[in-house]
């Protein structure tokens, strides 16, 4: 099977400049009741987002039309807490394709790469350089390519490298599949089973 | 050069390694419950796969159960439709099927290792981040996403770069009414929610070997709180006493042969570790949480730090932090008059932790204006309670004994916390909403909950047993 694939974009950004933003709060556990993977991008950022009568709180970036595009830019240790790959399938479903950050936490950072959504671990000072490019532009893109493993703001030229694990690197923009990859070598599986 | 314990273990699981891909870790064991499976097995029937070792997985409902009459049908039908959706998916795949009613149901963390299927040296994941709990055996076990366990479903493995290594290292003689729920609370405090980021973290040192398998049980669980990918304790004579002669614990002659290699599982010494800390037991005090990240912890005399003391970029998230918890700086929780007071979840639902509460509270009886919640972790927790009557005792004391499940640790199911409410829980996280829409949580031992229940109010439980000393 093959899945989602990433290579190069070039959007406007949403901030969202808070610190240790945990997957309780990309999508609360009242929501992880659903069967399927669809539809949680309604849910995204739920009590943020939306008051106790559901009403948008005007306050918050999704709820300002200011802000758009395809990439959130959060405040480091995004993605803490729950394993919940739902938090994740709400990030894209809502429309990302890429989450930037000075920091991710590990569960997260493997659930995003398993669903095509790009997390790009950037430093304290170039997160910083985003978000200081928003607040003098809101309309402000950056342009991630995967292939040359750098992200750069396009009205400055600033640009920085980031790591990405190989195998993954290759898996977001074939759209491999980790399963086949493993099935590919059953028989090593059987043999391990076997000496054991 | 030596290796560490999680690198033994480790190399003992790699089907297959290859230069720029991550390992193939083979898993001995693979815990599901009704949450986090529905997609995986819905992808399995998308590609047609069977699951490839239906006979190494374990199944269990606990995130989406009542803890009241769980005789009844679930009310919500949502939670409901989730639940039989496992039933379904395990009959459909062969998986055995620990449900409600069943005599070992409970939450997943607490009946792997109460049935004797974690052990030392294995492997162990399920969807659920607590599955580090499951490490205090000297056992590598960590949380993952539904798509591995899909990945892990079909092909009873999982693709895994291997961690750093950090040892942490607690020596020394803790005090009167200090128990290992401090402990980690202290610890995440000290390197804060994201300082294990990136290692597999392995306790040691006298205070960590003193402590019962359930203690340990309760450090290992909250190493994800610190963002460590799975946290362990090298297997002793308290691992093996603890697994021998439980349900599935191996017997007879493979008992011995198990033995004779879990007493093999230990860091060599000369080992190396990417990172060392070393804490000071005494310096630990009861601990409780003021913040809405389990870092965000303090000895329950201390006061809340001051917005001034952090980094400015730090700031604004230390402001909403204490906007939404309605504190403000340098404030003393001690004394702050609470609501509810929850004892429960895969860190702190054990018969240990039951007894401990049971015999502070004999004789006592909870606040006026607290609601206490006691839920144990399984329904052998359960039965084991009622069979020493602590259901008696909690009964007289106003904490109900409920029926096993998460309960009030993630805001799900039916217990859920008040907007605005505080609750002193014994649960692991206290991220906004957690237990509920804008309620608010002060994470604590088993012992400064139940003080605090009686007391209807913030609670130093050394007071209390200072006081009872002299009685």
């Amino acid at each position: 099977m093959s899945t989602k694939i990433f290579k190069h974009i070039q959007t406007p950004v949403v901030p969202l400049a808070i610190e240790n933003i945990d997957t309780d709060q990309i999508i609360p556990a009242r929501f992880l009741k659903a069967t399927t993977r669809d539809g949680f991008g309604n849910n995204l950022f739920r009590d943020w987002r939306f008051d106790e009568n559901d009403h948008p709180k005007p306050d918050f970036v999704l709820n300002n039309p200011t802000y758009s595009g395809k990439v959130l830019v959060a405040g480091k240790n995004f993605g803490c807490g729950s394993s919940r790959e739902h938090a994740a399938w709400a990030i894209a479903d809502y429309g990302f394709d890429a989450v930037v950050s000075s920091f991710f936490a590990d569960i997260f950072k493997g659930n995003a790469l398993n669903n095509g959504l790009l997390p790009v671990q950037v430093s304290d000072d170039f997160l910083q350089k985003i978000f200081d490019a928003v607040a003098a532009d809101h309309t402000a893109e950056v342009e991630i390519d995967l292939e040359n493993q750098f992200i750069k703001i396009s009205a400055t030229g600033e640009q920085e490298s980031f790591e990405v694990n190989p195998y993954k690197k290759a898996c977001m923009i074939n759209g491999y599949d980790d399963i086949d990859y493993i099935l590919s070598q059953k028989n090593k599986i059987e043999e391990f089973e076997e000496v054991r | 050069m030596g290796q560490t314990l999680f690198d033994k273990i480790w190399d003992a699981h790699v089907v297959s390694s290859a230069e720029g891909f991550p390992d193939i870790l083979y898993i001995d064991t693979h815990f599901i419950h009704e949450v986090t499976s529905p997609q995986a097995f819905d992808g399995l029937r998308k590609r047609g796969l069977p699951v490839f070792r239906p006979q190494q997985t374990v199944a269990t409902a606990d995130h989406n159960v009542p803890t009241w009459d769980q005789h009844l049908p679930i009310k919500e039908e949502l939670s409901r439709y989730q639940v039989d959706m496992l039933t379904k998916n395990c009959k459909e795949f062969g998986i055995e099927l620990y449900g409600l009613g069943h005599p070992y149901q409970g939450i997943v963390h607490v009946i792997g290792p109460e049935l004797g299927i974690t052990r030392p040296g294995g492997t162990y994941v399920c969807g659920d981040s607590h599955t580090s709990t499951h490490g205090a055996f000297g056992a590598i076990a960590f949380g993952i996403g539904t798509s591995q366990v899909e990945q892990v479903l079909a092909t009873q493995c999982l693709l895994q770069s291997r961690p750093k290594r950090m040892k942490i290292e607690v020596n020394g003689k803790l005090q009167n009414g200090v128990g290992p729920k401090d402990i980690i609370l202290y610890i995440i405090a000290q390197i804060s929610a994201a300082g294990g980021t990136g290692y597999a973290v392995e306790y040691a040192g006298d205070t960590i070997r003193s402590l019962s398998m359930e203690g340990r049980m309760t450090i290992c669980n909250m190493s994800i709180e610190m963002g460590a990918r799975c946290g362990l304790i090298a297997p002793d004579e308290t691992t093996i006493n603890y697994v021998k002669g439980r349900e599935f614990a191996p017997k007879g002659e493979e008992w011995d042969k198990a033995v004779a290699y879990w007493q093999t599982l230990y860091s060599d010494e000369d080992a190396e570790f990417d990172s060392v800390l070393t804490f000071r037991a005494e310096d630990i005090e009861p601990m409780i949480t003021y913040g809405t990240n389990p870092g965000m912890g303090i000895g329950v005399t201390q006061h809340v730090p001051e917005t001034a003391s952090f980094d400015v970029k730090e700031q604004v998230s230390y402001k909403k932090a204490l906007d939404y918890m309605g504190l403000h700086d340098d404030e003393t929780l001690l004394g702050k008059p609470i609501d509810y007071v929850f004892i429960g979840s895969c860190t702190n639902s054990r018969i240990e932790d039951l007894r401990q509460v049971a015999e502070f509270v004999k004789g006592k009886h909870k606040a006026d204006n607290v609601t206490v919640w006691v839920v144990p972790g399984s329904k052998q927790v359960q039965e084991q309670a009622i069979r020493e009557g602590l259901d008696k005792i909690f009964d007289a004391a106003g904490f109900p004994l409920r029926e096993p499940g998460c309960s009030a640790c993630l805001g799900m199911n039916e217990d859920k916390i008040p907007a605005g409410k505080y609750c002193v829980s014994t649960s692991n996280r206290n991220f906004e909403g957690r237990q509920g829409p804008n309620s608010r949580t002060f994470l604590a031992s088993p012992l400064t909950a139940a003080a605090s229940a009686i007391t209807g109010k913030v609670t130093d439980i050394r007071e209390f047993l200072k006081e009872e000393e002299l009685v």
